[in-house]
C-alpha cells in the first residue's frame, strides 16, 4: 500500500503541496493589507481594523535568518520523533520581508548552528515531520539557499 | 501622576525545591509565614487572591478558593488568576486594585506550584487548535528553544560570548549561596557552566532554569491599616501586567510566527521593554532611581536582554555592564541578589510573588548575606507565555 502525503495535524491549510515549489498560506487581511500566519481566519490582529475579510496567499519562499538555535536532546510528546533515536536538529526563525513576518520552523537535516547566521539566506521545502503506516506527515522546514540539494 | 500606593505588610516563602507534595502544602506554608511576618491573623484577612497551577488539576485552577479552604473558611471573597510567569503579578494586582477601590483593607496573595521532571510540556491529548500543543508537536520547539534563539541573536549582533552567558550564572549562583529559600546552593564556576551538556546551542543545561516546587505569598494592605501595624512599611509604587502592542516582532513562547509589521511597523518599545516601562510610568520613577532589581533569568542571557528592557542599559551594552560588575552585589545596581531562577527553578505562579518577597527584604535590610547596601527601590519583572509579563516597583 501506497502512504499518502498529509499536512500535519495542526498544520491543515498552512502551506501548498506542491512538490517543487511549495509555500507557506498565510491570510492577507482585505481592508488593512497586514498578514498573519498561521491563517488567523476570522479576525484581523491589527488593532485598528475590524475586518473580518481575508485571502488566503502564499508567503515569500525565502526569508533571511533571524536567529537559530537546534535540539540537542528529544522534544517531549507531543512531539513525535521521526525515527529511532534521537538525531538533533536546527530550529530557526526566518524573517520574511515583504510580509514583515518572522515564522519558525526545523531546519532540513544535515543542516548545522556553524552553518547558520543571522541574516542567512533560506527558503521553504516541504519534508516529512513523521511518518506512520499509511502516512508521510508533512511539514515546512527552512534549507539555506546557499546549499542547495534535495529537501 | 503616580498612583496610589499600598504597603507591603509581610512576606513568606516556602523554600524551592522538588518535594513531590501538594502545591497546596506549600502555599499555606508561605502564606502562613507572610501572615506572621505581618503580625495578623488569618481572620483579619477581606480578600485571598491565588495564583493558579495548570499542572495540579481543579485544585489548581481555583487556587484562591483552595487556599482559603486550606487556611480554614472564613467567608472572605477570593479570586484566581492565570497568567503563565506573570500569574503571581496578575494576583498582586487583583489585591491592589481591591485595595485602591477601596474594598478591603487586607489582602494575602498566594502562588504554589508542584512540578515534574524535565521540560515543560503541553498537557495530554490532541490539541491541534493550541499553539502550545502545535509549537511542540510541528516543530519540537521547547521553552528553551525560544530562550537560545535571543541568546543567538544576542551573539551575533552584540558580540556577547558563552564566557558572558556562564558569568551571568556564576554571578548567580554565588548570590544564592546565602539564601535559605533557594534550591541550589552552590557556588558554580565559568568551567562547569561550560562543560555542561549542550541543550539548546548555544544554551547549556546549567544556563536553563529547572522546574521547581515552591511557595511564595505576600499580604498587602492600604496604607492607613499599614500605618497602624508597621513603623515604614515597604510600598509598592506600581505593578505592570501589560500586554504587547501589535505588531509585537519579536518571537515569543509558544508562537509559530510573529505579528505582521507590514502595515503598521513595529511599536516604540518592544513588548519585553514596555513591561517595566509601564510600572515606571505608574511610579514616576525611573531606572536611574533603582538600588536593585530582580529579573526572570530562565536562561542566563536572558537576564542580559533584562538589563536594557528594564532600562538599566541601552540595547547592546548589557554585557559590558556584566563584565564591569555593575550587576554584582558590590556593583552599581545589583541584579538577582536573591540568586534568581539560576538558584530557585521555576516554579511558576510563585515565581513572580517570590520576586517581590525578595525585594522587600532587601528594602528591609533583612536580605542577610546577599545585602544590596542601603536599597531604597527595587523593581522585579518576568515573562511568560502568550502575551504575559509583568514588573513590579517597590520602595521604602
Amino acid at each position: 500500500m501506497t502512504r499518502t502525503r498529509v499536512p500535519a495535524l495542526g498544520a491543515e491549510g498552512w502551506f501548498t503541496l506542491d512538490a517543487e515549489t511549495p509555500a507557506l498560506l498565510g491570510d492577507r487581511c482585505t481592508a488593512c493589507g497586514s498578514y498573519a500566519f498561521p491563517p488567523a481566519g476570522s479576525f484581523c490582529r491589527n488593532p485598528r481594523c475590524a475586518s473580518t475579510a481575508f485571502a488566503t496567499v502564499p508567503l515569500s519562499r525565502r526569508g533571511k535568518v533571524w536567529s537559530y538555535t537546534d535540539a540537542q536532546y528529544a522534544p517531549p510528546s507531543p512531539y513525535v520523533a521521526p525515527q529511532e533515536g534521537h538525531v538533533p536538529f536546527c530550529i530557526a526563525a526566518v524573517e520574511l520581508a515583504e510580509e514583515g513576518l518572522v515564522v519558525l520552523g526545523q531546519v532540513v537535516a544535515g543542516v548545522t548552528v556553524d552553518d547558520l547566521q543571522v541574516g542567512t539566506e533560506v527558503e521553504v521545502v516541504l519534508d516529512t515531520l513523521f511518518s506512520d503506516e499509511d502516512h508521510d506527515h508533512l511539514i515546512w522546514k527552512w534549507r539555506p539557499v546557499a546549499a542547495g540539494g534535495a529537501g | 501622576m503616580a498612583v496610589d500606593e499600598v504597603a507591603v505588610l509581610g512576606v513568606g516563602m516556602h523554600p524551592w525545591g522538588k518535594w513531590g507534595r501538594s502545591f497546596v502544602e506549600y502555599g499555606v506554608a508561605a502564606a502562613n509565614a507572610a501572615l506572621a511576618d505581618a503580625g495578623i491573623e488569618w481572620t483579619d484577612v477581606g480578600f485571598v487572591s491565588g495564583a493558579d497551577t495548570m499542572r495540579n488539576g481543579y485544585p489548581g485552577y481555583v487556587s484562591g478558593a483552595t487556599f482559603a479552604q486550606a487556611l480554614g473558611w472564613t467567608g472572605c471573597p477570593v479570586a484566581s488568576s492565570y497568567a503563565a510567569c506573570a500569574s503571581g503579578a496578575t494576583a498582586m494586582e487583583a489585591a491592589r486594585t481591591r485595595i485602591l477601590a477601596g474594598l478591603c483593607d487586607v489582602a494575602l496573595v498566594v502562588g504554589a506550584d508542584t512540578t515534574p521532571k524535565g521540560f515543560l510540556a503541553p498537557n495530554a491529548g490532541d490539541r491541534p487548535t493550541d499553539p502550545d500543543w502545535l509549537r511542540f508537536r510541528l516543530l519540537g520547539a521547547t521553552n528553551p528553544t525560544y530562550f537560545a534563539l535571543a541568546a543567538r541573536r544576542r551573539m551575533d549582533l552584540y558580540g556577547a560570548t558563552d564566557a558572558d552567558f556562564a558569568h551571568v550564572k556564576v554571578k548567580n549562583s554565588r548570590n544564592g549561596l546565602a539564601n535559605p529559600n533557594a534550591r541550589y546552593r552552590k557556588e558554580v564556576t565559568e568551567d562547569e557552566v561550560l562543560a555542561s551538556p549542550m541543550v539548546a546551542d548555544p544554551l547549556r543545561l546549567l544556563e536553563i532554569c529547572a522546574t521547581s516546587d515552591g511557595g511564595a505569598a505576600v499580604v498587602l494592605t492600604s496604607l492607613a491599616y499599614a500605618r497602624r501595624h508597621a513603623v515604614d512599611p515597604v510600598r509598592i509604587a506600581g505593578i505592570s501586567t501589560v500586554t504587547p502592542t501589535y505588531p509585537n516582532t519579536i518571537i515569543d513562547l509558544p508562537d509559530i510566527a510573529t505579528d505582521s509589521a507590514a502595515v503598521l511597523g513595529a511599536p516604540e518599545r518592544s513588548f519585553k521593554a514596555s513591561i517595566a516601562h509601564a510600572a515606571y510610568e505608574q511610579a514616576g520613577i525611573g531606572p536611574d532611581d533603582l538600588s536593585v532589581a530582580e529579573v526572570y533569568d530562565l536562561s542566563t542571557a536572558l537576564e542580559l536582554d533584562w538589563y536594557e528592557d528594564i532600562g538599566l542599559c541601552k540595547p547592546g551594552e548589557a554585557e559590558r555592564l556584566l563584565r564591569d560588575g555593575d550587576t554584582s552585589l558590590g556593583g552599581r545596581i545589583p541584579v538577582n541578589p536573591s540568586g534568581g531562577l539560576a538558584c530557585f527553578g521555576e516554579a511558576v505562579p510563585a515565581q513572580a510573588i517570590a520576586q517581590v518577597c525578595e525585594i522587600t527584604w532587601q528594602l528591609r535590610g533583612q536580605a542577610t548575606g546577599r545585602q544590596v547596601d542601603d536599597a531604597t527601590v527595587g523593581v522585579t519583572a518576568n515573562q511568560g507565555l502568550f502575551g504575559h509579563g509583568s514588573a513590579v516597583l517597590l520602595k521604602r
